[in-house]
């Protein structure tokens, strides 16, 4: 027993700190991610629902192919990808070299999954709210972005909250991938350290107890969020 | 009267043409952002091509191509297998799931909690290194040969993984079927056995279609995390690809396979689902 503690102890001897680097850096990827990834996936959404046919096909080809490649593929070809393109850029048109950073190709990556996944779930929550909305916000002169902000946000986001925060729990594991490119995430850590202990099995252990904690903790805020968006529904 | 009227018909009855505002502009924003966005995808996909054609090399192809195939049946396989025994490990999980029996249900409930809580790459490295690190007890249980193959462990991570989640697609669609149904088999006097498997069950494997495709797809997407363990997987044999030659079109020819492959899945699942929810539609007759 002491000697497990010893292993997680914070310090030279213990993973203690490096596991807690590395599952604040999950968070924090996801957290980055999350912002990004909404607004991504709101715009397809209304790409989708477009009256103007190139603007839905461009709309839609985004979301078959993010939704179609494996999320390791995706991870891959942002970040060789990129740093290809950038090589090509830079170096031979600006003569300067510029890496990838590897946090910004990971963060990409998760949010034009999660993207793809959003517009769904924002399309579906479109289609819960009446027309009768749209045309109450037009009689009364509201402009576009008004109407959004004002009339159709605010309702779509109660009807879209069980299902961001489905995808929000779905990022949250996704960022596990990102250790495969080299970044010090939970799941890069306690690798690490069951290399260099071995003691895979207490490690990776303690990996999954850390991603079903973080689950834990998400679905009790997020069921918060959820009460507090029904707050104006009669029960 | 006849003056009045003349005017009515003039400017009420008379077609007008319809108001600047409502009139189709030749080129509004919304037409330029779409063409716009078009463009940029039409860009992509041409100098992919150009790219692809670029650095076209026989001799990359001739000794790529057979291995790509080979990865590309290993997912398939893997995925076909694992989703297959998922399913038969799913029923016991989502009964027990369902059971008023606290033990069993708080047995299956956790078991559901792990593997949907937990990333799969987690649950991979826990059974492969984690349970590797027990050697001499697999060994004298006889149990080596089954974590010390990747392959066999890949599968088994995969089995379990996706029972939790078929196990909450099965129990859903359980409860989905109206409880007048279990009570009309009841009052007609049949056994438990049959009204699960007659009058339950194809009630709910139709509303649990969807899910299931979506599973299936979620598998094939999933899988590409055994590349890690060393399965040469369609994503090993692109990865294996990529560090021999660092030639970029290795993630290229995997997009484009596993494009093809989810596509055509969904494809199928489009037609099983109609074909299976045939007698639920009105339209043809």
């Amino acid at each position: 027993m002491d000697y497990y503690l010893t292993l997680l102890s914070f310090g030279a001897t213990g993973w203690g700190d490096e596991i807690a680097h590395g599952v604040l850096f999950t968070v924090s990827l996801a957290i980055c991610t999350l912002p990004v990834g909404l607004f991504m996936g709101f715009f397809l959404a209304l790409g989708i629902n477009s009256k103007e046919p190139s603007i839905q096909r461009a709309a839609k080809l985004f979301t078959i192919i993010f939704r179609g490649l494996p999320e390791l593929l995706t991870l891959f070809i942002v970040y060789y990808g990129g740093q290809i393109l950038l090589n090509l850029l830079f170096q031979h048109v600006l003569g300067m070299e510029i890496e990838v950073n590897s946090f910004l190709a990971g963060m990409i990556a998760l949010a034009f999954v999660f993207s793809s996944y959003a517009s769904e779930v924002f399309l579906s929550a479109f289609k819960g709210i009446p027309q009768g909305q749209y045309e109450g916000a037009f009689a009364l002169g509201l402009p576009w972005f008004k109407t959004m902000r004002l009339v159709i946000v605010p309702q779509l986001i109660k009807l879209a909250l069980p299902g961001l925060s489905n995808l929000w729990l779905i990022l949250l594991k996704d960022t596990s991938l990102v250790s495969i490119i080299g970044l010090t995430d939970t799941m890069f850590a306690t690798g690490l350290a069951a290399r260099n202990t071995k003691e895979a099995f207490f490690f990776f252990a303690l990996a999954c107890v850390v991603y079903l904690a973080l689950t834990f903790v998400s679905s009790m805020a997020l069921e918060a969020i959820e009460k507090r968006a029904r707050r104006g529904e009669v029960r | 009267m006849t003056i009045q009227t003349s005017y009515v018909a003039k400017t009420l009855l008379e077609s007008r043409p319809r108001p600047e505002s409502m009139r189709e502009k030749l080129l509004s924003g919304r037409k330029i952002t779409g063409y716009v966005l078009l463009a940029i995808w039409a860009v992509f996909f041409l100098s992919i091509a150009v790219f692809l054609y670029v650095s076209y090399d026989p001799d990359y192809m001739s000794r790529y191509r057979p291995k790509y195939l080979y990865g590309f049946l290993t997912t398939i396989e893997l995925v076909a297998m694992s989703v297959a025994l998922g399913g038969i490990l799913s029923l016991p999980i989502a009964f027990g799931r369902m059971s008023k029996i606290k033990l069993f249900n708080r047995m299956a409930f956790g078991y559901i909690y792990f593997f949907r809580g937990t990333p799969l790459l987690a649950q991979l490295f826990l059974l492969y290194y984690g349970f590797g690190q027990f050697r001499h007890f697999w060994q004298d249980i006889n149990m080596w040969w089954l974590f010390r193959d990747s392959w066999s462990i890949a599968l088994l991570s995969f089995t379990l993984n996706t029972a939790a989640y078929q196990a909450e697609i099965l129990r859903g669609a359980i409860m989905n079927v109206p409880k007048g149904q279990i009570e009309g088999a009841q009052s007609l006097g049949l056994p438990k056995f049959v009204t699960f498997f007659k009058i339950i069950l194809p009630q709910a494997l139709i509303v649990a279609l969807r899910p299931y495709g979506n599973e299936f797809i979620l598998m094939i997407k999933g899988s590409a995390v055994v590349s890690i363990i060393s399965v040469y997987d369609l994503m090993g044999e692109t990865r294996r690809a990529f560090s021999q030659t660092y030639d970029f079109q290795a993630y290229i020819y995997a997009a484009i396979f596993y494009l093809i492959c989810v596509e055509i899945l969904r494809r199928l699942w489009d037609l099983i689902e109609q074909r299976l929810t045939r007698h639920l539609r009105r339209d043809n007759g």
